[in-house]
């Protein structure tokens, strides 16, 4: 249930404005990676452009080779849809869909799928929710909407949602900036658990939580505003932390900078 | 003196001194000499300079006494002017009822026939029969049909214009859409019977001919006046004001939403059934009431179209048909008094069949207000 990832001299356009270049990276499945680097650097321009969530922007495009266990995910014949169902994505905010309940939310990906049996859903749901760590809190009342719950519940919420479908490749995008430490916490001890059977790929502001969670580390900086963001460095978390070989990263690591 | 305040210092000494009993503002104690600077303003005009205030500097933070509350001011002005408004629209409506009743009234009891249940409309005689069925009937009639013609095509314009069309062709095409909005009922109504008649009529023998053994593409003619003629006209006409609020109800689809059901694998196609329907589902409800609303009242352009037959048919080709609205602006001309009154009450039995439109779709909101409350 996890599959290797690599991108090669990804570049990514907004328009005319070239946001990330030549980022070449792979990475490993089953493991923790996560995106670190100033606002505006482009983590999460490259962690979109891996589902190809990027290219849903007006006038974003994407340039360069990413493969999933070898096969070209912007290949013209790849069907973009079935690159997001095998990649899933957790959002920086919540979203979970307002108008449904909690059930009709993290079954709606295998809606998607055509699985229409009762019971198949029923099974799948608790499944998700249980691995999200949610199923205590909510098995009582799945059939509320899943927008009345917690910021931290909600987003606990999306994430059984995403791997409801039993993705490869799990990508988050800053999940934990909208949330309470407590809730933090949860998520984090989360991927932890998810770590076994996914690829996980996290963007994160807080460099804690990149040290406390991944287990390589990719460092993306910018020159100076208007210029594409470059990956700098990538390389063991724990040597990124302790001993980074680029002067940027320990600048950035350190508080020196951004 | 000339260095800034210190905030930190400043911090807890609250605001402006009002009151001038106290020589010294409570706050005063705390603060450590701080210069006068631009922020040392009270509202009142009162500088805090004053040289037996002493260094009681302060920013707009507060300090001193707290300042009595306004008596009277804009605050107040405004809420009395706002609610003063409000009063007006319950004092219209009810001086509308009152004169609405007062005149059906008389009319009601000299009516020979049942209100409710006669087809014809003939109060001007010597001895006054009408009845609203046929009226009624009639403008539901249309106006479901007018609907049911206009909602489809009003949400595939709308999805269209937010979700398909490149921008430029969405925006001009949202422009002519609300270009058809603007055009009067009158000119719909000259269009429709000068021009649109002579297809109408062609496809109504069409369909005679065809599909006459359904009632309502029955009857041997003639064709063309009729309630199919009179309903197509009323969707064109309610046509812009669906696709337009929708429009905006879809527009306003949060993009995380969008995204989520993207990320999934969603299709376009799938992320609008998921995302966006869902969402703009109360502001569609609202949006087609509002054109009912329209439909029902609308008056002179089903006035010219229609064949004004008072009779209840579902017969949808044939000349015939008449609404409560057309039907007041047909008759009122060579009304006498108890004719006048007698249109005055169908105008309050159209009134009461919109009221109970609209309250239904707020029903229909209401109940889903649990999961549509939240969504931001």
């Amino acid at each position: 249930m996890a599959m290797r990832i690599e991108a090669t001299n990804v570049t990514a356009y907004y328009g005319g404005f070239k946001a990330i270049e030549n980022i070449t990276l792979t990475v490993e499945p089953k493991t923790v990676t996560a995106l670190i680097g100033p606002s505006g650097c482009g983590k999460s321009t490259f962690l979109r452009s891996i589902n190809r969530m990027h290219e849903v922007l007006p006038g974003a495009r994407v340039d360069g080779r990413l493969t999933i266990d070898g096969q070209d995910i912007y290949d013209r014949d790849v069907d973009v849809t079935a690159v997001r169902r095998m990649i899933g994505m957790v959002f920086q905010r919540p979203n979970p869909f307002p108008t449904m309940s909690i059930f009709e939310n993290v079954v709606a990906g295998l809606r998607l799928n055509g699985v229409r049996k009762k019971s198949i859903l029923e099974e799948a749901a608790e499944r998700a929710l249980r691995s999200a760590n949610l199923w205590d809190e909510v098995k009582d009342r799945l059939d509320k909407p899943g927008a009345g719950l917690s910021g931290g519940q909600q987003q606990r919420l999306c994430i059984a949602r995403t791997i409801a479908v039993e993705p490869q490749v799990v990508l988050m995008d800053e999940p934990c900036s909208a949330l309470d430490p407590i809730s933090t916490l949860a998520i984090e001890d989360l991927m932890f658990k998810l770590k076994d059977r996914y690829t996980i790929i996290i963007v994160t502001h807080n460099m804690q939580q990149a040290a406390r969670v991944s287990d390589k580390t990719a460092f993306f900086s910018i020159e100076r505003t208007g210029d594409p963001g470059r990956l700098i460095e990538y390389d063991d978390t724990q040597k990124i932390f302790s001993n980074p070989s680029e002067k940027k990263t320990e600048d950035y690591i350190t508080g020196r900078f951004g | 003196m000339g260095d800034t305040p210190d905030r930190s210092a400043n911090a807890g000494t609250g605001g402006p001194r009002v009151t001038l009993g106290h020589s010294r503002s409570a706050g005063a104690a705390l603060s450590v000499d701080v210069p006068v600077t631009p922020l040392d303003r009270t509202p009142d005009g009162v500088g805090s300079q004053d040289s037996d205030l002493g260094p009681g500097g302060t920013g707009l933070g507060g300090g001193g006494a707290l300042p009595r509350r306004r008596a009277f001011g804009a605050e107040r002005i405004f809420h009395g002017f706002t609610m003063a408004a409000g009063m007006t629209v319950l004092g219209i409506i009810v001086a509308i009822a009152i004169f609405l009743v007062a005149k059906a009234v008389p009319a009601l009891d000299a009516n020979t026939a049942n209100f409710f249940t006669y087809e014809g409309w003939s109060p001007n005689e010597t001895e006054p029969k009408f009845g609203i069925g046929a009226l009624a009937f009639g403008t539901v009639l249309t106006s479901l049909l007018a609907l049911l013609m206009a909602v489809p095509v009003a949400l595939g314009i709308a999805l269209y214009l937010s979700h398909y069309a490149p921008r430029r062709v969405g925006t001009a095409l949202g422009f002519l859409v609300d270009l058809l909005a603007a055009v009067p009922s009158v000119v719909f109504g000259l269009w429709g019977r000068d021009y649109f008649y002579g297809p109408v009529r062609d496809v109504s023998a069409w369909l005679n001919t065809y599909f006459g053994w359904l009632p309502i593409f029955g009857g041997d003619g003639p064709f063309g006046r009729s309630v199919l003629l009179g309903s197509l006209v009323l969707a064109i006409m309610v046509l812009p004001i669906i696709t337009s609020l929708s429009r905006e109800v879809f527009l306003q689809t949060p993009t995380a939403n969008e995204e989520a059901a993207l990320a999934l694998g969603a299709t376009k196609w799938e992320m609008i059934r998921m995302a966006v329907l869902p969402y703009g589902r109360p502001g569609i409800i609202g949006a087609t009431m509002l054109g009912l609303g329209r439909a029902l009242g609308e008056t002179i352009a089903l006035a010219m179209t229609l064949g004004i037959v008072s009779k209840i048919s579902f017969n949808l080709i044939e000349n015939g048909g008449n609404t409560v609205a057309a039907n007041i602006a047909n008759a009122f001309g060579e009304a006498n008094d108890i004719g006048r009154g007698a249109l005055i009450a169908s105008g309050l039995v159209l009134f009461s069949i919109t009221l109970i439109v609209n309250m239904t779709a707020r029903a229909i909101i209401y109940r889903r207000r649990e999961f549509t409350e939240t969504a931001a």
